[in-house]
């Protein structure tokens, strides 16, 4: 029998708000622990929580990035329940009146568009982070991370392959990164997901029982887990087994996942509308507010670069992959006017140098002026592109500008005709030989000397130029 | 001490003359603390050093001219569910024997501000759950009145206190009757402030939708001076909303005007019983009253028609609701604001060598720290909040509230306050109550409305019963009217002495007049068989 894999993500996201969703303190990573943290987020008897707005305006431009409907009147929940990471032993999370609803993305893979919708968007706060010392058999609770404003993207169970779902978490992280709402550093876990998946005869319109596996901080984990959930479960069925609704742990380095806990051992949250805070309202203006301030998302931006900009499908993927590339290319492009060009030294050279240095896009420092003046100069034929990547290295290296290094290393290219005329001619007198084998039908000859014009004049000469008047000597010769 | 006689405004008023100093008051209240509280058991915790300190800065203050309130100098007592930085804070559980928080309530920090003076914090039933004072696993507190009855609670120990002489003035917190009940109790004036008026930030909660801290003292206008300085938004707490039309504080800044009139004998005009419209429910003389209070009531209403009141009867649908309904959503809240207390973070923590896993740590922290009563309402709520269960009991639950918050709301649209009984009867003996959980939660029938409704509600002594015990009325009014509530106590005080007996028991020593004093043994006895906890 063929099976169809169903699979919903829930994808938790930490907000890069200044401070944390219910008090003041920052919102960090990678501090001392316990020191980010106070009454509130770490549930001291007593205190109490404060809504920080910033958070409902980031929920606010996520809802409307990903179509939700967004509720007008919004409250926040508890659940209940016992872990040392929790302080108050309850999550200010949201079940009854979530902010968001009934969303969707689209999707395209392998030139198949889908629609992915959208079950829920809310709002909760994280939990701290425990650190299991096993030299001294003991466990330690950092509380910096109480509190962090997270949003929570449940997705309705419309995905069918892993690809889909990776194809569903980069298009919706690069929404996230654009719209300024989150990093989304899987490495720091400020991105995480739910996978949920079953299986099902292929055509039928009945979902199988479905497994989770919870808290995945990798695209990689997640294709992976994806692809031998499914075959686990239909292994299962072949073989006249039931799978069992629980939750279970994948584990990368031993590439399988692990049953962790039933659906009888589930909790029961227990979830009550907070007391200790009041309903959020929505007005019409202050949505309409985030709406104009909504930057152009990544799927808008990709068709006017095709449409407008003559891109290729795969160049316009590529450019709009990172809000800081996309905005690196956007300025470069207002600088020079040259879309294919600065297309083509994003793709190539910039990409390059990210993997050389093993660093983020918004952590290498270039400007927009820089790149578009080697970007011209290399169009313009001012340096050839051999050159023009030192130039860039030595940019982002030492800081130089370009036109000024290029002087300093006397890189511009000679296109002073009377200087290439006489070279020409020296180079023909030095090698009567090549002009003979011209001469007999071996043009290859003509190469042989452009390579030592070229050498004579440090490697500088304008190749076009250099290159008719070879010709034209040669034939005058 | 003859200060005693006098009440915070009139010692607020020497001090602010410079009669008397707040460190001189301060070491005297403290020696009667020592000589008194042993029997009286008000206070979990003397800090000396502290209050030293504070009638220090207090004088310092007063000592500036103009900088000072009628409060400065006047030492008091901090309900022992109120966060003091630095200083033990233990909702009279031995979960939080050893707490000391590291930040105190906004409520605290604004007394601090205007030079009060604490000596000590004072108990409570266990995280405030209870009516008698006797569910606290630290301290028995007896009754001032009558030795071998309680003080009521959950803010017993602010009751006794101010009822005992050791302070002019408590804080209470009240979620179904814990600030009027004792205030009945003790022959007391305490008020519950309506929802919001007054920051729980630092109030250790017990039911967050219903919490509210308030004053005790011998009269409304020391009641109205604690509330004035207590009262107002606090950024810290959402629930305790901005004064947007600015009436609460308005109403507030002219009450203490008159207040500091009539402390200087002067007379105040507007402060009568003349023309108000109160509403007395029929259906409270069809409960179980005790008779004296029932007849305290009839005479109640004459005194008042007499001066100038207008009484008539009104009905009051779902008083029978009431209690489950308070109940279930306070024990829900509870089941949830208590949770924290798991041996992680602070607090006790089992000390047993063979905890087999985290699950079996927690249970056993909780089992062997937490007191009955408390465990009792984290069960109950536990279960109205389950899954399958929550339509039946929590939300059900929430909409009996929003029909008694709706009946209470238009009853005041047609009168200016609503008149009951606090108690069905007065202070019981101690050891009398804990048996019977159901006919202890019944005793609020008359408080909890209050609560649910977010009304503030007034007690004030109106008689004794056949004992000499003090028995109470109960006067509702509108919201964030808390100056009108107050005021038309000061005027109800005006008419009737009921709330000078007070001074009397005031002056007494512990043993003096109280011949049932050691009734039923010493106090570890009876403690440890209220509670089964040895002191």
């Amino acid at each position: 029998m063929t099976y169809e894999t169903v699979i919903g993500l829930e994808v938790h996201v930490e907000l890069s708000t200044a401070s944390k969703i219910f008090c003041g303190c920052p919102v960090t990573y990678g501090q001392e622990p316990n020191t980010k943290c106070c009454p509130v987020c770490t549930g001291l008897p007593g205190a109490l929580p404060v809504l920080n707005k910033n958070v409902v305006e980031y929920a606010l431009r996520t809802c409307l990035a990903v179509n939700c409907e967004i509720s007008r009147i919004t409250r926040f929940d508890r659940k209940n329940y016992f872990y040392p990471d929790l302080p108050k032993a309850y999550q200010i999370s949201q079940l009854y009146q979530p902010i968001g609803r009934n969303g969707w993305l689209d999707i395209e893979v392998n030139g198949t568009k889908r629609r992915v919708r959208i079950h829920e968007l809310h709002m909760e706060e994280d939990a701290g982070k425990l650190m299991h010392d096993p030299w001294e058999d003991q466990t330690l609770v950092d509380y910096n991370r109480c509190g962090v404003p997270l949003l929570e993207i449940v997705s309705e169970p419309d995905l069918r392959s892993a690809e889909e779902a990776l194809t569903y978490l980069e298009q919706l992280r690069g929404i996230l990164q654009f719209i300024g709402v989150s990093d989304c550093r899987m490495e720091e876990g400020s991105l995480r997901a739910d996978v949920n998946v079953s299986v099902r005869p292929a055509g039928s319109n009945e979902f199988g029982t479905r497994t989770e596996m919870k808290n995945m901080n990798s695209f990689k984990a997640i294709g992976r887990a994806i692809e031998k959930e499914s075959l686990r479960q239909i292994e299962l069925l072949n073989e006249g087994g039931r799978v069992i609704q629980e939750t279970r742990r994948w584990d990368e380095n031993k590439d399988a996942s692990f049953p962790m806990r039933s659906k009888e051992d589930a909790h029961d949250y227990r979830y009550f509308p907070d007391p200790d805070l009041t309903a959020v309202h929505v007005s019409e203006d202050w949505i309409d507010q985030v709406r104009r301030e909504l930057p152009e998302l990544p799927a808008d931006r990709r068709k006017r670069y095709i449409g407008e900009l003559g891109l290729s499908d795969y160049e316009a993927q590529i450019v709009t992959g990172h809000p800081v590339i996309s905005g690196l290319f956007e300025d470069v492009y207002d600088l020079t006017k040259l879309a294919k060009d600065t297309a083509s030294w994003i793709m190539g050279e910039y990409l390059q140098l990210l993997k050389d240095k093993n660093c983020g896009p918004e952590n290498l420092s270039l400007s927009a002026e820089d790149l578009a003046a080697v970007v011209s100069m290399t169009a313009e034929g001012k340096v050839n592109r051999v050159t023009a990547r030192k130039v860039l290295a030595a940019v982002i290296e030492d800081g130089v500008k370009p036109q000024t290094y290029i002087e300093q290393h006397g890189l511009a290219m000679v296109s002073d005709a009377s200087l290439l005329e006489d070279t020409v001619r020296r180079v023909l007198a030095e090698n009567p030989q090549s002009i003979e084998d011209y001469k007999n039908g071996k043009k290859k000859a003509a190469g042989f000397l452009v390579g030592q014009a070229m050498r004579a004049l440090g490697g500088k000469a304008d190749p076009q130029l250099l290159g008719s008047i070879i010709n034209r000597q040669l034939s005058e010769a | 001490m003859d200060l005693l006689k006098q009440t915070a405004g009139g010692v607020g008023l020497l001090l602010a003359d410079r009669k008397i100093s707040s460190v001189e008051l301060t070491a005297d209240i403290l020696k009667m603390t020592e000589e008194r509280d042993e029997v009286l058991g008000c206070l979990i915790t003397v800090d000396k050093a502290n209050a030293m300190k504070q009638a220090q800065a207090a004088d310092d203050l007063l000592a500036d001219v103009g900088t000072g309130s009628l409060l400065t100098g006047v030492p008091m007592v901090v309900k022992d569910n109120i966060s003091t930085a630095g200083i033990r804070t233990t909702c009279g559980s031995r979960m939080l024997e050893k707490y000391i928080p590291p930040y105190s309530a906004s409520v605290y920090s604004r007394l601090q501000k205007i030079g009060a003076v604490m000596t000590g914090k004072s108990n409570l039933d266990e995280f405030a759950m209870g009516s008698t004072c006797e569910t606290s696993a630290l301290r028995l507190t007896r009754n001032p009145w009558d030795h071998k009855r309680v003080p009521g609670g959950s803010s017993g120990g602010s009751a006794a206190a101010v009822a005992g002489g050791l302070a002019w003035y408590a804080l209470g917190s009240d979620t179904g009757g814990s600030i009027r009940q004792p205030a009945g109790y003790c022959g007391l004036t305490g008020l519950k402030p309506t929802y919001g008026a007054v920051s729980r930030y630092g109030l250790i909660a017990y039911a967050s939708s219903l919490d509210q801290i308030g004053p005790m003292a011998q009269d409304a206008a020391d009641c109205a001076l604690v509330f004035s300085a207590a009262a107002g938004p606090d950024k810290r707490d959402s629930t305790c909303v901005q004064d947007v039309s600015g009436s609460l504080r308005a109403g507030l800044d002219k009450l203490n005007r008159d207040v500091e009139i009539v402390l200087s004998g002067g007379s105040v005009d507007k402060i009568s019983l003349k023309g108000l419209k109160i509403a007395v429910p029929a259906v409270w003389r069809e409960h179980a009253l005790q008779p004296e209070i029932a007849d305290v009531l009839e005479k109640t209403i004459k005194k008042l028609e007499t001066a100038g009141a207008i009484c008539s009867e009104c009905d009051l649908p779902l008083l029978d609701e009431s209690i489950p309904a308070y109940y279930l959503i306070a024990s829900a809240e509870a089941s949830g604001n208590l949770s924290r207390y798991d041996g992680v973070q602070y607090g006790s923590r089992t000390q047993a060598a063979d905890v087999s896993d985290l699950a079996d740590f927690y249970s056993r922290t909780r089992a062997e720290y937490l007191g009955p009563e408390v465990k009792r309402r984290i069960m109950l709520g536990t279960f109205a909040l389950s899954s399958g269960y929550y339509d039946a009991w929590y939300l059900k639950a929430q909409r009996v509230r929003r029909l008694i918050k709706d009946y209470y709301q238009s009853l005041l649209a047609d009168y200016d306050y609503i008149l009951g009984p606090i108690t069905p009867a007065t202070a019981p003996e101690i050891g009398t109550s804990l048996e019977d959980p159901l006919t202890m939660y019944l005793s609020d029938i008359y408080t909890v409305a209050a609560n649910l409704t977010g009304l503030p509600a007034l007690a004030l002594p109106c008689g004794f019963d056949k004992n000499n015990l003090p028995i109470g009325l109960q006067l509702t009014g509108r919201a964030y009217q808390d100056a009108d509530l107050l005021r038309t106590g000061m005027a109800w005080q005006r008419e009737t002495d009921y709330h000078l007996r007070v001074q009397q028991i005031r002056q007494l020593g512990p043993a003096e007049g109280n011949t049932n004093l050691f009734a039923g043994g010493g106090n570890e006895k009876i403690h440890q068989s209220l509670t089964g906890v040895a002191l």
